[in-house]
């Protein structure tokens, strides 16, 4: 999307009346939520899995492929040109969005699992030597666990993990005394998925700091929810997913800082990351193409640069009081529901209601719901280590976004009702 | 819509909250090791054989009432039976939950198990209902790897 058409979408949107959303309006620009299941209104309650588009996005992407699609940074068409602009305008758009000293620490990955794996398999494997250690937590996604376990057993290093009390909160003093003279990094989650936990990320990186070991964070489940600044976190590096927060599929973004990632070697080799080739010897390309190989997803920078100008519309901090409101509400009714029980209670928490049901399998509740047209994850929301330290296979997850209602929520308790009815 | 009825009949319900044949064999000589990673229901079943006939055959593990009922009542249906006949029950069976072949006309060979007909209208549960069959196959082949449902 280019500047001017990015400064009309975000003028469009007065402020809503008292600063909180009009939930009305914002249902409105989602085409997907007008929809019946199984006869009955959607009720999307698996935003942590993935959000849903606005039309901002969708048509962003439509417009992208109608009316620019070219490649990048390399024509000198006219098409190619008006690409390159709309594409390096959503790097910038990303920067502000997050806050970023420059544009060139943006890069695009394909979500917050290459993001992680990019920073493993380049700065973690020039870092990290036999006998050292990373050090993660205990409620990690698996996306954050399996990139540093595949490192840790190349270097023969190893993963400590810092653990969690019974309410799903990290245990500080535990994640300080890991933090030792063979720490070479800490990767650790902004917010857990399973359990929505908001971990003290400003403090765990003092910490980690004081003791000269940089950061990793896990982005994807805070930057939907919350204001981020790296700057003000002074994390190393930042990763989320674009389809999190509102943009599409396969699109995501790395942050890194400059000084950090102009020492690291490349990801991955190809077109775009290089300067000059010879079959002798190749020079690499300036931060941040030295990290963008090959022709990347055009129409999903562009959707997802969309996709954060929505939110600045929507203004982040009126998303995140809303959600917070929702999840009030959600823990309390449904916590007095008999025989549920929350897992994840931690007195920071994003918009993420994990629950079980005693004497039903999340999988059967899922199901159950589905039949109400509420569509919630079910399962071990690839985090089996931290299903382990709940004793519990699997939870139920509602997850909230910015279109939710508090009248969804009421029909997830009478979908819970039905479930306790069929297993009466 | 789909009547949640249909898939959560009764005797599916009774047998997930009381599983029979739900224990450990420890004189087993087949034994496997069922998983299915996407929701994390993990079954063991054990058989023990005498001859080509199934004597005794049980299970453990922890799993949705699909998955539940189904390995239950799978191993009341098998016991007794031949490899061959068990065999071509689990192939009967599969036809119905995966909507292949009507449970009408088969219910000589099925039994009670047509009671599982209904999760031919839920395909993203076919896979808990078939989860301890796999598991039987398995341990009957001497498969020592976990057989995965993915």
């Amino acid at each position: 999307m280019t500047t001017a058409a990015r400064k009309l979408d975000a003028e469009q949107r007065p402020a809503p009346i008292g600063g909180g959303l009009d939930v009305a309006r914002v249902r409105a620009d989602f085409p997907i939520l007008q929809q019946r299941v199984h006869g009955k209104p959607l009720v999307y309650l698996d935003n942590a899995a993935t959000s849903q588009k606005p039309r901002a996005v969708i048509d962003a992407i439509v417009r992208y492929y109608e009316g620019s699609n070219a490649n990048i940074h390399r024509g000198v068409h006219y098409l190619s040109e008006i690409a390159t602009k709309d594409y390096e305008a959503a790097r910038r758009t990303a920067q502000e969005f997050i806050n970023a000293p420059h544009a060139h620490e943006i890069i695009f990955v394909r979500g917050a699992t290459e993001g992680i794996n990019l920073v493993a398999q380049t700065f973690g494997r020039a870092r990290v030597q036999p006998g050292d250690e990373v050090l993660i937590t205990a409620m990690e996604h698996h996306s954050n666990i399996v990139p540093w376990q595949i490192l840790c057993d190349e270097k023969g290093a190893k993963l400590r993990v810092a653990p969690i009390n019974d309410q799903g909160e990290l245990l500080l003093d535990e994640f300080a005394k890991l933090l030792g003279r063979r720490t070479k990094l800490a990767a650790v989650t902004h917010v857990s998925n399973a359990l929505g936990t908001i971990n003290p990320l400003k403090r765990m990186i003092e910490l980690a700091h004081a003791h000269g070991v940089p950061v990793a964070v896990d982005g994807a489940q805070a930057v939907p929810h919350m204001k981020v600044d790296v700057q003000a976190l002074d994390c190393d590096f930042y990763t989320f997913s674009g389809h999190k927060v509102y943009g599409p599929t396969g699109i995501g973004v790395l942050y890194g800082k400059s000084a950090l990632l102009e020492a690291m070697p490349p990801y991955q080799g190809g077109g775009d990351m290089i300067s000059s080739v010879t079959f002798e010897k190749t020079s690499y390309n300036k931060l941040p193409y030295k990290f963008e190989a090959g022709t990347p997803d055009i129409a999903g920078v562009i959707g997802l640069g969309a996709a954060l100008t929505y939110v600045n519309g929507l203004g982040i901090g009126n998303i995140g009081a809303h959600e917070h409101d929702l999840l009030v509400y959600a823990t309390q009714v449904v916590s007095a529901i008999p025989g549920v029980r929350l897992i994840g209670t931690a007195k920071e928490k994003a918009g993420v209601l994990s629950f079980v049901i005693e004497g039903v399998h999340p999988h059967d509740i899922g199901t159950i719901l589905d039949q109400e047209g509420i569509a919630i994850r079910t399962g071990h929301h690839c985090s089996q280590p931290l299903m382990d330290r709940f004793g519990i296979p699997a939870t139920a997850r509602a997850s909230f976004a910015a279109y939710n209602t508090r009248e969804e929520v009421d029909a997830l308790v009478r979908g819970i009702g039905k479930v306790r009815e069929v297993f009466a | 819509m789909s009547d949640l009825r249909d898939l959560y009949q009764d005797v599916i319900l009774e047998h997930s909250k009381t599983p029979r044949n739900y224990r450990e064999l420890p004189a087993a000589d087949h034994k496997a090791e069922g998983f299915n990673p996407l929701c994390g229901d993990r079954f063991t079943v054990y058989v023990t054989l005498d001859g080509d006939t199934i004597r005794d055959v049980s299970f453990q593990g922890s799993g949705c009432a699909i998955s539940k009922s189904s390995a239950s009542m799978m191993t009341q249906s098998v016991k007794g039976k031949t490899l061959a006949e068990a065999e071509k029950i689990f192939e009967r069976f599969h036809e119905m939950v995966t909507g292949h072949a009507p449970a009408a006309g088969n219910e000589s060979e099925l039994g009670k198990l047509t009671v599982f007909s209904g999760v031919s209208e839920f395909p993203v549960r076919v896979k808990c209902a078939t989860l301890a069959w796999h598991t039987l196959h398995a341990a009957l082949e001497g498969k020592q790897d976990a057989v995965s449902t993915e």
